[in-house]
């Protein structure tokens, strides 16, 4: 118990100033790099919830394609490389209270609702399981899913195309 | 393990993204808050599968992921095809604004 | 034999449909409209023949001198609201019956005679629509079952003889004469519209005759309310019926035509008066104590008094008339003065019997007068200057004229007499015998002038401009017609018979428990053998030439001052004309003007003003201030609220995004905060 609580908290925390620095930093690309170490804490907090498939998942499709693919847009639209003052616009504070409020509404119910209930993730959770629950009882959204892959390739190909 | 922990993670990933979303100027970087926001409902998810001993919570993080997927390549296509058009992904240049 | 006095509506109708189908189609008829009058006039004489007779042939109820016919009356409800409901209806008694034979002959007969004496006049055809109309008003008055209906009979009558002596308008004074009598009459007719309306009120708000009449006599009506409406409708009887002091009006007149005089002014319109007393008896009866048994009889009322009077002015101003039709006039207001005065002296029958009689008399001596003018005296009316002699060449008129000048004057077998000694018998056995000595003298006086006009006109040398010559039949037919009516009329209630007193006799005149009186020999007798005196000396005076009265005028300064007096009617219309009206004229009108412009247009404009400055002020601080203020401040508000929340549309989309989260987040905190 300990040791996972540990492994939480360390966790958490690298996950939240990899966040923070996500949306205050003022060099593109190490945006991207930041939001990448939040991407794997994560996959980190799936493992430690007992998740392994997810946390498999995320790895593979978020940090490498998605992050990637990130790294491909600012190559793409010529980013500044380097610092760049004029990334955050005028309504920082505003954005900020905004922020505020909404994880104060969230704090709030949570702390109320959910004060002391505890998690015992037991029997790691086969990816048998898994699979079995998606293509038994939500195939349909599988299959939509599937569609909506095809979909936004296709339409990326097309949005993206020089002609 | 406290369900809290995680759901307050979760809580402080998606206030940052919403700071992110509103307060950048880059659309990249709009698109990178939001994907902290996906995270953070991932995280929720998988939270309460837990919870709840079902499976159902992988269930739908895994779709979740699927979809951001898709939906970071399309954004990334039309920031592309912005860029093409106007040199810039500058929002305040792309901000249809009121004259007068 | 009933139906027409059930449908007595009948008898009105025909003249007033005549009136309009003359008035719309007289000028294309061959006669021009006389035709269409006589034929409707016929009409309605044979329908009064006929309600006559069926009224004759009713049985009686009651017996001895309670006998009588019951009378017949219809009444339909025009006007009700709840409390006041004016209902019209027609009566049918004898004495309405009689006045409509009274009247249908003499219209008939003058309408005869209008078709020769009205040839070639420049408005023949208006002139019979109007004798329509007239003879459709009395019978209006007479068949009426209520005050407001006979009203409107005698309204209509006032306004057509207005139209009728007015007939020669071009002429000024014809017009003058014609507005005299309109005022005039008018002037009585305040009494009338007083009279009903005090009676309405004081018999518990009925208009109907009967029910006044039963009322009145059965003390249901206080006796102050009865004596004042039976004042107030002398008041009219006095106008209408050309009492002194209203009697200024009958002589001017004259200057309508001739028919008009013999219809209206003799027989029909101003015995309206006395109709009007005669129907209303009961209210009389008990107003001014007529009957010789009631408590406050003291052998003199002011209506007798009033008969009185006018009985002898009227017969000694007769005496200084020049123009033949004045004199005629003057008779007749003489004579009006003995049916009023009769009536007043409890002669009820005394005086209905005169009127009839009267009627037929005097018609015939006014048509005689037309007679002469047409076709003696070259169209004038002047005695001494324009006539004279005339008996050789008008032998018909002559005969007819003296015959009916007989009948006046009361000499035995003829009409007069018999009326005439009906009312002195009940007067004087009745109390009022200052009255009978008054009708006595008056009855010589009435011998006296009607002898001296009879001698001017008809004996001497002709003095006049044309060629007289007898009148054509149109004129000289109705004239032997009358004569011979003249003769006879009277033999209904004489020589000891009593049918027109049986046939007129109503349910008043029962239970008043008016007298009636059998003949008296000896009072008819003297009355008489005055009256020949009377004329005799008059006749005396006149043909003798060396009598030793005659020139008494230039002589004696005290008998010229009399003459100067009755030459000018007693200076009464100096009194009416230059002093009343011309006072209310000059000062009163002035002063009243005065008050108009200083009083009433003084508040009307100061009114004016204050509603202009309160508008003014109710403009400038309410209107635009407050109003306009909230008004517009509403506009502001909203266009500031506009200007304001514009700017929440800047097309910025992180904007948009921000305010979505922040909306949302405000709710969900209210929601967990408040719920």
């Amino acid at each position: 118990m300990v040791a996972q609580h540990i492994a939480f908290g360390l966790t958490a925390f690298a996950m939240a100033v990899g966040a923070v620095r996500v949306v205050t930093t003022k060099n593109v690309v190490h945006a991207a790099l930041w939001l990448m170490l939040v991407l794997a804490g994560v996959a980190a907090n799936f493992i430690l919830l007992a998740a392994e498939f997810v946390a498999v998942v995320q790895v593979l499709v978020y940090i490498g394609a998605i992050v990637v693919l990130f790294l491909f847009g600012i190559m793409l639209t010529r980013a500044p490389i380097g610092r760049d003052n004029d990334l955050d616009n005028s309504q920082r504070l505003a954005s900020l209270v905004v922020g505020l409020l909404v994880f104060g509404l969230l704090a709030s119910v949570l702390s109320k609702q959910y004060g002391r209930v505890h998690i015992h993730p037991g029997t790691i959770q086969r990816t048998s399981d898994v699979a079995q629950s998606i293509f038994t009882q939500y195939v349909i959204p599988f299959e939509a899913v599937s569609v909506v892959l095809l979909a936004a390739l296709v339409g990326a190909v097309v949005i993206a195309r020089r002609d | 393990m406290l369900l809290n922990e995680f759901l307050f993670l979760g809580a402080f990933l998606f206030a940052t993204g919403v700071y992110g979303v509103l307060a950048r100027r880059n659309a990249v970087l709009v698109l990178m808050s939001v994907e902290l926001i996906l995270n953070a409902v991932n995280i929720n998810l998988v939270a309460f599968g837990a919870f709840r001993d079902s499976v159902v919570g992988q269930v739908f993080a895994l779709f979740v992921i699927a979809v951001a997927a898709a939906e970071v390549g399309v954004g990334l296509a039309i920031v592309l095809l912005i860029y093409r058009n106007s040199r810039s992904i500058d929002l305040h240049d792309v901000d249809v604004t009121m004259k007068g | 034999m009933d139906w027409i006095l059930n449908h007595f509506w009948l008898v009105p109708a025909i003249p007033f449909a005549s009136f309009w189908l003359i008035l719309f189609f007289g000028k294309r008829m061959p006669g021009k409209g006389a035709d269409l009058g006589i034929v409707a006039l016929g009409a309605a004489w044979v329908g009064s023949a006929w309600a006559a007779l069926a009224w004759i042939r009713r049985p009686t109820t009651g017996s001895g001198a309670d006998s009588l016919r019951r009378y017949i009356e219809h009444n339909y409800t025009w006007f009700n609201n709840g409390q006041i409901k004016i209902r019209f209806g027609f009566h049918a008694d004898g004495l309405a019956v009689m006045m409509l034979v009274v009247v249908s002959t003499i219209s008939l007969l003058v309408h005869i005679y209008s078709v020769e004496y009205m040839r070639g006049d420049v408005r023949y055809t208006y002139f019979f629509a109007a004798l329509s109309l007239f003879t459709c008003g009395m019978y209006v008055l007479v068949t009426a079952a209520s005050t407001v209906q006979g009203l409107f009979g005698w309204e209509l009558m006032g306004v057509c003889s207005f139209m009728l002596i007015g007939h020669w308008w071009e002429d000024q004074a014809n017009s003058n004469a014609a507005l005299k009598a309109f005022f005039t009459t008018r002037t009585g007719d305040i009494g009338l519209l007083v009279g009903i309306s005090i009676l309405y009120f004081g018999a518990h708000q009925t208009f109907n005759w009967e029910s006044l009449n039963q009322q009145a006599l059965s003390g249901k009506i206080d006796h102050t309310v009865v004596l004042w409406g039976a004042i107030a409708l002398m008041i009219a009887v006095i106008g209408k019926s050309a009492q002194f002091p209203l009697h200024t009006w009958l002589p001017d007149a004259m200057a309508g035509p001739t028919p008009v005089s013999a219809l209206i002014h003799a027989a029909t319109m101003v015995v309206a008066g006395v109709y009007l007393v005669a129907r209303t008896y009961g209210v009389f009866w008990s107003a001014f104590s007529i009957g010789p048994g009631t408590h406050a009889h003291h052998g003199v009322n002011i209506l007798a008094v009033v008969g009185g009077v006018t009985i002898i002015i009227a017969a000694m101003l007769a005496f200084v008339q020049d123009d033949i039709k004045k004199v005629l006039a003057y008779s007749t207001v003489s004579q009006l003065g003995y049916m009023v005065m009769a009536l007043a002296c409890g002669a009820w029958v005394g005086g209905i019997f005169h009127l009839f009689t009267h009627a037929f008399f005097k018609a015939c001596l006014f048509l005689g007068a037309g007679s002469v003018s047409h076709s003696g005296s070259h169209h004038s009316f002047d005695m001494k200057k324009d006539m004279g002699g005339l008996r050789k060449h008008m032998p018909t008129t002559f005969k007819t004229f003296v015959v009916a000048s007989a009948a006046l004057a009361g000499v035995f077998p003829l009409a007069g007499f018999w009326s005439k000694d009906e009312i002195l018998l009940s007067s004087g056995r009745n109390g009022y015998w200052w009255f009978t000595a008054v009708g006595v003298v008056g009855a010589m006086l009435t011998a006296a002038y009607m002898t001296r006009c009879i001698y001017l006109t008809f004996f001497g040398e002709y003095r006049g401009h044309g060629h007289p010559h007898e009148s054509p039949k149109l004129i000289t037919v109705p004239l032997v017609i009358l004569a011979v009516l003249s003769v006879s009329a009277g033999w209904l209630n004489a020589f000891g018979l009593h049918y027109f007193a049986d046939w007129t006799r109503n349910e008043v005149f029962v239970a008043a428990h008016v007298k009636d009186y059998p003949f008296s020999l000896p009072l008819a007798a003297s009355a008489l053998g005055l009256a020949i005196v009377a004329a005799a000396f008059a006749g005396y005076f006149y043909v003798r030439e060396e009598f030793k009265l005659r020139g008494l005028t230039e002589r004696s300064s005290l008998a010229k001052a009399g003459h100067e007096f009755l030459l000018n009617k007693y200076y009464l219309d100096h009194l009416y004309t230059g002093v009343i009206v011309k006072g209310i004229r000059g000062p009163i009108a002035d002063g009243a003007y005065w008050i108009n412009q200083n009083i009433i247009d003084a508040i009307v404009n100061g009114v004016a003003r204050y509603s202009r400055l309160a508008a003014q002020f109710v403009y400038d601080g309410i209107d635009q201030t407050v109003v306009d203020g909230a008004v517009n401040g509403v506009g502001a508000g909203a266009e500031e609220g506009g200007i304001a929340l514009r700017t929440l549309q800047n097309g910025r989309v992180q904007f948009y995004a921000g305010m979505l989260f922040a909306a949302a987040a405000l709710l969900g905190l209210g929601l967990v905060l408040f719920v």
